[in-house]
Order: C-alpha cells, then sequence, then structure tokens
C-alpha cells in the first residue's frame, strides 16, 4: 500500500486511463450503452482521475459480480429445471441429504478469498484518493453548501463568488488539481459531479475535503446529493473547467469590484439606489456597495454567470426580473422571499443587475 | 403416507356474551391469543402496504416525465418520508412481528407466548404509532392550515430536523411514532425471544428447532441491540427540539455526524432485521417444495448467528461520502464485505436443498425462486456499493434505491407473499386460488423488474435520489418513464392478492390440517388451529416430526 | 364435535430426555430488557463522551460537578439488601424480607435525594440547564434517564413492600422477586458506568 500512496494523482490517471479503455467498452454494452452515452453525468465516462480510479474499481467489482453472478444463478437455474417434479415421476420422496463438511467448507473458503481481494483492491484505491499528498500547485477553493445554492471562495486569490465554480483543467505532466474544502451553512449537502469525482458531503460544523482535476475544458454537470429540504432538487452544480488563460482572465475579473457607474444607462444607476435602498443588501454581497448580506448568493458579478439559482434557471433578463418578483413561481420553497417591488423598481433592478459584469 | 394417529378434542373457545358484530369486535380488541395478535399485525400492516404503495405510485408518476407539475416539491419530500417510514416501521416489522407471533408457538408446539398481555400491549403500541404517523397529516403544522406530514426522509438527518430547519410539528409526529414503534418493537422481540427460550415442547432442544424459530431468535436479539438505540437517539431528538438541548444542535458545537452514527446503528441492523424472516420462510418453504431436508441445517443456524453479529458492525457503509477518513472507510469496507461470507452459506445451502430434489412449483415456491435470483442480484449490488469508491458515486444515487428495493421488495416482500400462500390454509383453513396466485405472481414478478431493473442505471447516469424533477437532457427520461409503469404493474399485482385473499376466505378450497404435506408441528393442529393450539402438549424426536410420522421406516431421528 | 390430528403421538416411542427443563421466562424477559436498556445506555454514554470537553460555552464540569459519595454508597448497598431480601424470601423469612426490602427502598430514595440536590445546586447556584451548553445538555440527559430507571425500580420495589407488609409476600413469589431484583442490580451497574463516565473521566 504504501507503495500506492506516493503516487501523485497524474500517474494514477495515466495507469488507469490503460486500463480503463480495455474495459470500456465492455461496460457500456453492459450498461444500456444508448443511454448512458448521450448523459452528461454519467459516471462510467469519467474525466478526472478520482472518477477514473472509481471507475477502474467499478469495471472490477462489476466483473467479479457478474462472473458470482452468472455461475450461481446458472446453478440455480440447471437446479429448478433438472430437479422439477415431472408427472412421471414416482410417488417416493427424493434421497434426503442433510449436509456435507467438504463441499459446505469450499463454499465459506471461496467468497472469503473474493472478498480479501475485492477489500485489498478497495483499499488500494481508496487511499490513492484520499491519503496522497496535495501538491503545491494545487488550487485551493472553499465551498459552503446552503439551502439550495452554493457558496464558493477562492482564498488565495481574494474571490467569492456562487452557484458557478470555475477551475483550472489540470495537465496529467504538471498537474493543477483544485481542492475543495468544505462546509455547510445550515443542514448537510453533498458535491456530486459524476465525471469529475465522486460525492463528497458538506456538512455543518465539520470540514471536509476533496479534490477534482478535469483534463479537458468544458461545463460538468452534478448535483446536491444529500438530501437538505424542499428545493434539494434544484441545487444544481456546474462546474467550468478552462485553460490556465481563461480561468486567469476570470479570476481577474472576478476579483474587480462591482461595476458602479453606468454611463447613458439612467435604469441601472437608478435600480442600484433601489437595490442599496430594500432588503436586499441583508441577504446579498455586492463588492465595493454597502452591500454586505451573507444569506444569499454574492452578486458582485451575478450578470457573469449563465444561470442563476443554482442551475435551473438561465440568465435572462426576463428570468431575472420573475426571479426578483417572487421567487417561489421559478424555484418554489427558496429562502429568498418575494420582495414585493412595484413594476418600475423592478424594471430598474433588473437593469441593474444585468450590468453586473 | 401413513395414516396419522387421531384424536378426538373439543374446540372450547370460550364464547364471549353480547351479540355480533360487537362480540367479535370486543373480542378482538381485547385478545391475547398470539394467533389473533398475530392476524391483526398482518392486517394492520397489509393496510400500510397499500398506502405506503400508493405513495410510491404518485411519486413515480411525479417522475415519470421531466419538469413535472403533478405534486409539488413539499409534498414529494412529505411522500419519500411517509413512504419509507411506513414501508420500515409499519409495514415491514408489524408483518414480519404478525408472522413470527402466528408461527413461532405453533412451530415450537407451545399454547401461546410467553407474555401474551405483554404481546397485546405491543401490537396496541406500534398500531397507535402508525395511526399517530398519519395523524400529523391534520395535525402537522398546528391548527390554522392542513396540517403537513413529516419531509426530513426516512433517516431524519440532523440538523434539518432542528427547530429552525423543521419548524411546526410535522416532525415530532415521525419522531414520536418511530419512538413508539420502537417500544412496541422490542415488547414483541422479548416475547419472541422468552417464548422460544422457554416454552419450546419436550424434546425439542435448540438443535432441534425448526430454521424459523431460529432466526426470528437472531432477529429479536438484533432488536434489543438495534432499535434501543434508535430509541435513545429519538428522546435525544425530543430533548433537542422541546427542552432546547444541543445534541444535534451544529450552531452550538454539537454534531451532525453522531446521528448518522446512532442512526445508522439502527439502520443497518435493522435491514437484517427485516431480512431475517424473509430468510426464515424460504427456509421453511424450499425445502418443503423440493421435498428434501433443509441442507446444512447447522451451517444455516450458525450464518444466520454470524448474520446477526457482523451487521452491527458495519453500519457507517452508509456513510462513506461523510468523510470518515481513510482508515474508518477500509474499516468499513472489510466488515461490510465479510457479510457476504454467511450470506453466501445461506444462498449456497438453499441451492444445495433444492438440488436432487423433486421440486413442486406451487406459487409459494414461484415466490422462492424470484426471492433467490432477486436476493442474489440485491446482494451483489450490495457488494457494490460496499466497494467506498464505487460508493462515493453510487451512495445517494438511484442506484442505491435500486439496490435496496431490490432487497425490500425482492426478497422480503417476495418471501412473505410466498409465505402467504404457504400458510393461509392453516390460519383460514381454505386454500387459496393458484390461478389467482400465478397472475398475482408473474404481473408483480414483471412489474417488479420493471420498476427496480431499470432504476439502477439513472442512478448510474447521476441521478439522485429523493428530488421531486429533474432537469430533460440527462438521458433519464425514457428509464424514469419504465419505472413507473412497472409500479403500475405491482399495483395491479397486489390488488390481486388481496382480492385472492378475501375470495379464498369464502370461496377456497378446504384444506385439511396439512394441504403440502409439510414437516413441522404447525402442520399437525386443524386448520385454523383451536386457541389452545395443542390439545395435548406434542413431543419431538427430531427436527421434522412430521415426517418421522410419516416415514416410520427412515425416521430424521437416525440423521442427528 | 371435530376430529383433529394433533402432533402429541409423535414419539411413538423412543424416551424423551429427561427431566425436560428451560429457563424460567421472568429471567429471560428480564434479561432482554436489561440487554436492549444497556444498549440505550450505552448510545447516552457514547453521546457524553464524544461531546466531553467540546462545549462552547462554560461551565465546564470541573468548575461544577462534586463527587457523589454518599449516593453512591447508599444506592449500591441497597443491591445487597435487595438481595438479603430474596434470600430471606427463599427461605421463608418474611419479616426479614420486609426489613430489607424497606432498606433497599429507603437507600434508593436517599439516592435520588442526593441527586435532587445536585440538580437544584447545578440549576439554582450555578445556572446550568438542559439548553446551557452541551455538558448540561448530556449531563441532564444521561443522568436524569438513570435516575428515571430508580425511580421505575423504587416505585415497584414499594409496591413489593406494601404487600410484603400486608403479609401477602410468600415464597412462592421469590422468583418473582428475583426478577425484580435482577432490574435493581442492573440499575446498580449502570450508575457505576455513569458515575466512573461523568464524575471520573469527565472532569
Ligand atoms: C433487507 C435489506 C437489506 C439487505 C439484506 C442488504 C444487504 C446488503 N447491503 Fe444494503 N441497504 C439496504 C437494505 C439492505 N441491504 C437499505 C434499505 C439501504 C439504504 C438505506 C437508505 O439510504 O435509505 C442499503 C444501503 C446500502 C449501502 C449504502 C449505500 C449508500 O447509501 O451509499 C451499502 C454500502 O455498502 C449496502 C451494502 C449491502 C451489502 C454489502 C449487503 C450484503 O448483506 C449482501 C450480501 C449478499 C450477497 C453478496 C449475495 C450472496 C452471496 C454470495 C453468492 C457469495 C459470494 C459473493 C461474494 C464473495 C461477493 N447497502
Ligand atoms: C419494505 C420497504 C419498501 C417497499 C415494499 C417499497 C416499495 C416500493 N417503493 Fe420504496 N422506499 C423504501 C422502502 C420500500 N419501498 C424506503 C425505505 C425508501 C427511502 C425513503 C427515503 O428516501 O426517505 C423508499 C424510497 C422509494 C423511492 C425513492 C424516492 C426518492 O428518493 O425520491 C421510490 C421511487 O420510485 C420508491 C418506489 C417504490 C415502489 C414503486 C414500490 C413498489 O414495490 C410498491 C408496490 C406496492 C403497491 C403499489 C401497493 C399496492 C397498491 C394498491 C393495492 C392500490 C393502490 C395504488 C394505486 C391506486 C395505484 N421507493
Ligand atoms: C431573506 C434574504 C434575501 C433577500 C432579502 C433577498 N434575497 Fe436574493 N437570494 C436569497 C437567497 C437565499 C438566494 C438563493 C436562492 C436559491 O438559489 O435557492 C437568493 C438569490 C438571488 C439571486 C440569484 C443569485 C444567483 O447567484 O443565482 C438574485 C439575482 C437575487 N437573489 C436578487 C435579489 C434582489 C434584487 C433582492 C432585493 C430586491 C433580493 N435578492 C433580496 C436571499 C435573499
Ligand atoms: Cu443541498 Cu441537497
Ligand atoms: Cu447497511
Amino acid at each position: 500500500m504504501s507503495l500506492s500512496t506516493r503516487r501523485s494523482p497524474a500517474d494514477i490517471s495515466r495507469t488507469n486511463s490503460r486500463s480503463a479503455r480495455i474495459w470500456r467498452s465492455a461496460v457500456m454494452s453492459l450498461i444500456a450503452g444508448t443511454a448512458s452515452a448521450q448523459s452528461p453525468t454519467n459516471i462510467f465516462d469519467p474525466a478526472g482521475t478520482p472518477a477514473h480510479t472509481a471507475f477502474g474499481l467499478s469495471i472490477l467489482v462489476l466483473s467479479v459480480t457478474l462472473v458470482i453472478f452468472l455461475i450461481v444463478a446458472g446453478l440455480l437455474l440447471y437446479a429448478l429445471i433438472r430437479f422439477r417434479h415431472r408427472p412421471t415421476d414416482s410417488n417416493r420422496e427424493p434421497a434426503q441429504i442433510y449436509g456435507s463438511n467438504q463441499i459446505e467448507l469450499s463454499w465459506t473458503v471461496i467468497p472469503i478469498l473474493i472478498v480479501v481481494t475485492l477489500f485489498l483492491t478497495t483499499t488500494r484505491v481508496i487511499l490513492v484518493t484520499e491519503a496522497i499528498p496535495k501538491p503545491p500547485s494545487a488550487m485551493d477553493v472553499t465551498a459552503i453548501g446552503h439551502q439550495f445554492w452554493w457558496e464558493y471562495n477562492y482564498p488565495k486569490l481574494g474571490v467569492v463568488t456562487a452557484n458557478e465554480l470555475h477551475v483550472p483543467i489540470s495537465d496529467p505532466s504538471s498537474p493543477t488539481p483544485t481542492y475543495l474544502t468544505m462546509s455547510s451553512a445550515d443542514v448537510s449537502h453533498s458535491f456530486w459531479v459524476p465525471r469529475l469525482a465522486g460525492k463528497m458531503d458538506l456538512i455543518p460544523n465539520r470540514v471536509n475535503t476533496m479534490w477534482i482535476d478535469p483534463q479537458a475544458t468544458g461545463l460538468y454537470l452534478g448535483q446536491c446529493a444529500q438530501y437538505c429540504g424542499t428545493q434539494h432538487a434544484k441545487m444544481l452544480l456546474r462546474v467550468y473547467a478552462q485553460t490556465p488563460q481563461d480561468f486567469a482572465t476570470w479570476i481577474e475579473q472576478q476579483k474587480k469590484p462591482a461595476v458602479q457607474d453606468f454611463p447613458g444607462n439612467a435604469a441601472a444607476a437608478e435600480g442600484q439606489t433601489v437595490f442599496m435602498k430594500n432588503a436586499c443588501i441583508n441577504c446579498h454581497a455586492i463588492k465595493g456597495t454597502v452591500a454586505t448580506g451573507r444569506f444569499g448568493p454574492d452578486l458582485t458579478h451575478l450578470a457573469s454567470r449563465d444561470t442563476i439559482a443554482s442551475g435551473p434557471i438561465q440568465n435572462t433578463p426576463e428570468n431575472l426580473r420573475k426571479w426578483v418578483n417572487d421567487p417561489n413561481t421559478l424555484k418554489p420553497g427558496s429562502l429568498m422571499p418575494a420582495m414585493h417591488l412595484n413594476d418600475h423598481d423592478l424594471d430598474v433592478i433588473t437593469a441593474y443587475l444585468t450590468q453586473l459584469h | 403416507m401413513t395414516t396419522t394417529p387421531v384424536l378426538e378434542a373439543v374446540d372450547e373457545t370460550l364464547e364471549t356474551q353480547g351479540k355480533p358484530p360487537l362480540n367479535v369486535i370486543y373480542e378482538w380488541l381485547t385478545t391475547v391469543d398470539h394467533k389473533k395478535i398475530g392476524l391483526m399485525y398482518i392486517c394492520y400492516a397489509l393496510l400500510f402496504l397499500v398506502i405506503g404503495g400508493f405513495e410510491a405510485v404518485l411519486m413515480r408518476i411525479q417522475l415519470a416525465i421531466p419538469n413535472n407539475h403533478f405534486v409539488s416539491p413539499q409534498v414529494f419530500n412529505q411522500l419519500f418520508t411517509m413512504h419509507g417510514t411506513t414501508m420500515v416501521f409499519f409495514m415491514g416489522m408489524p408483518i414480519l412481528f404478525g408472522m413470527g407471533n402466528y408461527l413461532v408457538p405453533l412451530m415450537i408446539g407451545a399454547r401461546d407466548m410467553a407474555f401474551p398481555r405483554l404481546n397485546a400491549f405491543s401490537f396496541w403500541v406500534s398500531a397507535f404509532a402508525g395511526f399517530l404517523l398519519y395523524f400529523s397529516y391534520i395535525g402537522g403544522s398546528g391548527l390554522y392550515a392542513a396540517g403537513s406530514a413529516p419531509d426530513v426522509g426516512w433517516f431524519a438527518y440532523a440538523p434539518l430536523t432542528s427547530k429552525v430547519f423543521s419548524p411546526g410539528h410535522s416532525t415530532d409526529y415521525w419522531t414520536l411514532a418511530v419512538f413508539l414503534s420502537g417500544i412496541g418493537s422490542i415488547g414483541t422481540a422479548l416475547n419472541i425471544v422468552t417464548t422460544i427460550l422457554c416454552m419450546r415442547c419436550k424434546g425439542m432442544k435448540m438443535s432441534r428447532m425448526p430454521l424459523l424459530p431460529w432466526l426470528y431468535l437472531v432477529m429479536s436479539g438484533l432488536v434489543f441491540v438495534a432499535v434501543s438505540p434508535l430509541t435513545a437517539a429519538q428522546i435525544m431528538l425530543t430533548f433537542d427540539r422541546y427542552l432546547g438541548a444541543h445534541f444535534f444542535d451544529t450552531q452550538a458545537g454539537g454534531s451532525a455526524i453522531l446521528w448518522m452514527h446512532f442512526f445508522w446503528i439502527f439502520g443497518h441492523p435493522e435491514v437484517y432485521v427485516l431480512v431475517l424472516p424473509a430468510f426464515a420462510f424460504a427456509n421453511e418453504i424450499i425445502p418443503v417444495f423440493s421435498r428434501k431436508a433443509m441442507f446444512g441445517y447447522p451451517a444455516m443456524v450458525a450464518a444466520s448467528v454470524a448474520i446477526g453479529f457482523i451487521s452491527l458492525s458495519v453500519w457507517a457503509h452508509h456513510m462513506f461520502t461523510a468523510g470518515l477518513g481513510p482508515a474508518g472507510n477500509t474499516f468499513f469496507v472489510f466488515a461490510t464485505m465479510v457479510i457476504s461470507v454467511p450470506t453466501g452459506i445461506k444462498i449456497f445451502n438453499w441451492l444445495a436443498t433444492i438440488w436432487g430434489g423433486k421440486i413442486i412449483f406451487a406459487v409459494p415456491m414461484m415466490f422462492m425462486v424470484g426471492f433467490l435470483f432477486q436476493f442474489l442480484i440485491a446482494g451483489l449490488t450490495g457488494i457494490m456499493l460496499a466497494a467506498a469508491p464505487f460508493n462515493w458515486q453510487l451512495s445517494a444515487s438511484y442506484f442505491v434505491v435500486a439496490h435496496f428495493h431490490y432487497v425490500l421488495v425482492g426478497a422480503i416482500v417476495f418471501s412473505l407473499f410466498g409465505a402467504f400462500y404457504y400458510w393461509y390454509p392453516k390460519v383460514t383453513g381454505k386454500m387459496m386460488d393458484e390461478t389467482l396466485g400465478k397472475w398475482h405472481f408473474w404481473l408483480f414478478l414483471i412489474g417488479f423488474h420493471l420498476t427496480f431493473d431499470f432504476m439502477h442505471i439513472p442512478g448510474i447516469l447521476g441521478m439522485p435520489r429523493r428530488i421531486y424533477t429533474y432537469e430533460d437532457g440527462r438521458g433519464w427520461n425514457t428509464l424514469n418513464l419504465i419505472v413507473g409503469i412497472g409500479a403500475i404493474f405491482q399495483s395491479v399485482g397486489t390488488l390481486i392478492l388481496v382480492y385472492n385473499m378475501i375470495r379464498s376466505y369464502y370461496k377456497g378450497k378446504e384444506a385439511g390440517h396439512d394441504p403440502w404435506d409439510a414437516w413441522t408441528l404447525e402442520w399437525s393442529v386443524p386448520s385454523p388451529p383451536p386457541s389452545y393450539n395443542f390439545a395435548i402438549e406434542p413431543t419431538v424426536n427430531s427436527r421434522r416430526p412430521l415426517w418421522d410420522l410419516k416415514h416410520p421406516e427412515d425416521p430424521d431421528t437416525d440423521y442427528e | 364435535m371435530t376430529t383433529i390430528t394433533t402432533a402429541s403421538r409423535i414419539p411413538i416411542d423412543g424416551p424423551v430426555e429427561t427431566p425436560w427443563k428451560l429457563p424460567y421466562r421472568g429471567n429471560v424477559g428480564m434479561a432482554c430488557l436489561i440487554i436492549a436498556e444497556s444498549a440505550i445506555f450505552i448510545i447516552f454514554v457514547v453521546a457524553y463522551i464524544y461531546y466531553i470537553g467540546k462545549s462552547l460555552s462554560g461551565p465546564t464540569p470541573a468548575q461544577v460537578l462534586e463527587l457523589p459519595i454518599f449516593g453512591t454508597i447508599c444506592l449500591l448497598s441497597s443491591s445487597i439488601f435487595v438481595h438479603l431480601a430474596v434470600s430471606s424470601l427463599r427461605k421463608e423469612n418474611y419479616r426479614a424480607t420486609t426489613l430489607h426490602l424497606a432498606i433497599t427502598v429507603l437507600l434508593g430514595t436517599i439516592f435520588l435525594a442526593t441527586t435532587a440536590k445536585e440538580w437544584y445546586h447545578l440549576i439554582h447556584d450555578e445556572g446550568l440547564t438542559i439548553k446551557t451548553n452541551l455538558f448540561g445538555t448530556t449531563y441532564y440527559s444521561l443522568v436524569g434517564l438513570h435516575a428515571t430507571h430508580v425511580v421505575v425500580g423504587l416505585i415497584m420495589l414499594s409496591l413489593t413492600l406494601a404487600f410484603s407488609l400486608a403479609g401477602r409476600v410468600k415464597e412462592e413469589h421469590s422468583e418473582k422477586l428475583e426478577v425484580l431484583s435482577l432490574y435493581w442490580h442492573f440499575v446498580d451497574a449502570v450508575w457505576v458506568v455513569v458515575f466512573l463516565v461523568v464524575y471520573v473521566l469527565g472532569r
């Protein structure tokens, strides 16, 4: 075991992708290939090291259990057919057999051996995922679960954002994995982006960690996997894996305070004033303004996000307006109250929010 | 078959005063007869099976298509909480205790349970608990609204259950209902253990006891050590909610993990509490319909006891994603996988019992065949879940839901249905209709596989459990539709069972005392058995007293 | 009149192992109850140990708890007296039974009184309640759960004492009294654990 603990994530992904490739086709046909190919959240379509290693193990476990199934089910089927009562049979009872020590011993020992094998392999994978040292090039993100949305902090970069996590891709030759330090502000949640890694719970009053290292750019989907209340179903996850350059640009943008002047856009300017006068600031933070609330998502760069309310709603002006008017129509049970604004205020706040690039 | 010795006896059931139907109701309400209590348990549980099944069907309608608006998120969350709680505490436990209550004294040659009044008390407490749970629909959130049912999930993770996150009273109904059902279960388990240890008829050494009482003994032992922690945890939760204590209050330094541990210290052994009686039925039915003695009786007993002990040390496999650390994870992976060894022994012994027999595919045996295959698959998906890194992917997904329904429905409910067909003649004196039974079997089998086979795949495709709706474009749509259709088949199958039971009661063939040509003591008394069970206390000399009686030329006594 | 078949004739021949004696169901039932109760106590003890030193605010156990030596001596010695009560009942010495039962009840009551005094002190003088912090939560729950068991035991012992005073407890009841004494021994044994955890380990 000590050997494997010293491997870096990069090594593992290489060794595993080789074996993974061999088995991939087998599994795909095994588990309804058609459906699985189309899903963006297929656990058998890994795109990061932890998901890869788990996938490798899955294949092994699946193969072993499949073989056990075929043997035992085959024997059962054979016995059921071969030893069925036939009308032509005599009425005598079959020979009574009460047991046999050798046979019973064999079907105790063989499973023990299988179990030991499975256990050792599993242990190895646990260690390479959970017990490897963190490389210095790793990036840190603090993820905090809230009832029905995600807060992300980049403590070393001074960036706070919500719902859409941006990470750099990790090149196996110079890995830059992202380490997530996770906790919760209220009840337990769970972070699950199937193509990147297995899930890890975010538990209040406790800190868990996990790491991801997407190897290709793109959007990886997932969702909260621990029941956390009414809108557990719409607590979606979006992880944007970017090239290091794109990621750096994104970070620079996020570091800036929010836009404050809106030349030629009177509605947005008025919207800002209305926002700052309303209760919005008790729950939302907008960097550089009086809004410093922490109960809801940080809105500093709201307009740079594709979706609102942690995924289920496209970030369009119409949706924003609907959301601010009454969040319950879009996400019933969300913890943001309807603010009872008049139409004019709604219009200008929407104008303001759409300017928060 | 040789002629069985016959003895004249008079059934002197006490006549109660009063006019029908009042006297009948009075008699059932005040009865302390283990058979009547057993039947009340079973009827009550069947009612809850239909209610819980109905809730499941509603959930499946909601999930049949993406972004459906059939029920609101709040209602959906109540549905799965009520479905899980009902099925485990008010369907599973009572129905198994009911079967035990009915069968254990008859199989060990006793006239009643050890503590008949405690028995009645336990039943009524459990019955009240079920009532309380559903009363939450009326009384849940106070007087002003229509009330609401608990919506915290059947394992009610802290701190979602605290006053802050679950205001109102619905969670209190859940707590109290589960607490009371626990008291009832402990009472009945105590009764079963005492009955088995102290009331066996002459000659029935432990090594001669049929396997059913043996498994009930292990199951009841597990109840003491499993249900009690749950009771303790419910007391703590009540203190938190009513007295302002901080056991699970994360704001005051309390721990959410502690609740997980306490719940699963109960929860895991609980699933074995549910499955051991299912094994017990298989142990009685499979030999009779294979016409062979149970293969490896001592190994079967040893394996059951081993399962009981090992199951106490595996609970944290429900917490692989809670961040236990490599050491904790490794330990629980090992403990969990080891349980497949004694379980495997059972499967193989059943296989060996069938081997070389003359298998009669009557309805009870058909259900047992379903049980064997489905339990095998369910156990193997359990092994997949036990491999922690695989579990990090599968946990809390529909794969888990598929795994546990494969055991709870595919194994337990199938075994239970088999047991219904097998012992119904004993209970009522009438045979159940074979044709309807076969319809029931096939419809339920097809429905089961449509529902639960296809439920594994959405899990693999990233669908979490307990979501009231899902996005289009995840590749889950068709699968969920098929799953929903399966649920309809299951409902129809279950309705046929209910119809068959009622119809056969009035129109069924006379069963006689031993319709299956079986070997254990309950088949030696009339059907239905008189209230005192045995006119003269029996004495036994082997594990299969009726076999000895029917085959004096080749009695079991020679082989023990 | 119906004709029925029974299994009573099954041992057509072959002697049955004599004597056929099974355990007394009172004892078995009580043993089961004790196992179940132990499991409940274990959970409370685990919660107590888990939360030692995790309170976010005071007071701490070291500041407010004192060793309840006197109460402990009373409770533990009451176990001896309930045992004596059983053995005198076996010997049909009814006056000694009554006396020993009375002493048991008395000692149990003294123990309860010391607990009550301790709680009064904690609540009134130290301001520690179940709401104060994790220590308060776990302390009152664990000690309270034990005290509840003492109360139940005392009620049953007092009833027996009353019957005994009325001269209604006879030798044939000794098995039943023994079952009750088993429960009482259990309550005492739990106290030893509670004492060690709360007053020794946790302080
Ligand atoms: C009666 C009920 C029952 C039974 C019998 C089992 C049996 C098993 N279960 Fe299951 N389980 C549940 C009911 C049950 N389970 C429920 C209700 C849940 C979810 C609760 C919730 O979250 O709501 C759950 C969840 C659950 C999880 C957690 C999933 C998660 O939420 O992350 C795990 C993980 O390890 C698991 C594993 C197992 C294993 C290893 C067995 C083993 O006992 C299986 C052993 C059997 C075999 C392996 C087959 C026969 C053996 C052989 C043929 C021998 C050869 C085989 C080998 C050597 C491998 N179960
Ligand atoms: C013994 C236990 C048991 C049994 C028998 C069942 C039986 C069924 N279960 Fe259940 N289930 C659980 C225990 C059980 N379940 C548990 C513990 C959970 C977890 C809860 C939680 O997450 O908190 C769960 C969760 C659960 C979910 C997941 C919910 C979620 O996570 O969002 C689903 C979804 O499909 C489901 C479906 C079903 C179905 C279709 C059946 C079918 O087999 C039911 C078939 C029976 C019937 C249908 C009854 C007969 C009907 C009639 C006689 C007529 C009335 C019906 C109509 C008018 C249509 N169950
Ligand atoms: C009581 C607290 C509270 C108040 C007051 C409040 N919000 Fe919110 N807001 C939230 C919460 C909580 C969420 C996250 C909801 C979710 O996703 O489930 C949210 C989400 C949002 C979002 C989506 C953010 C994202 O990242 O997806 C916007 C936009 C928003 N609020 C705007 C406003 C505006 C404008 C006001 C004032 C008119 C306001 N909020 C007042 C709590 C509040
Ligand atoms: Cu957050 Cu579920
Ligand atoms: Cu388990």
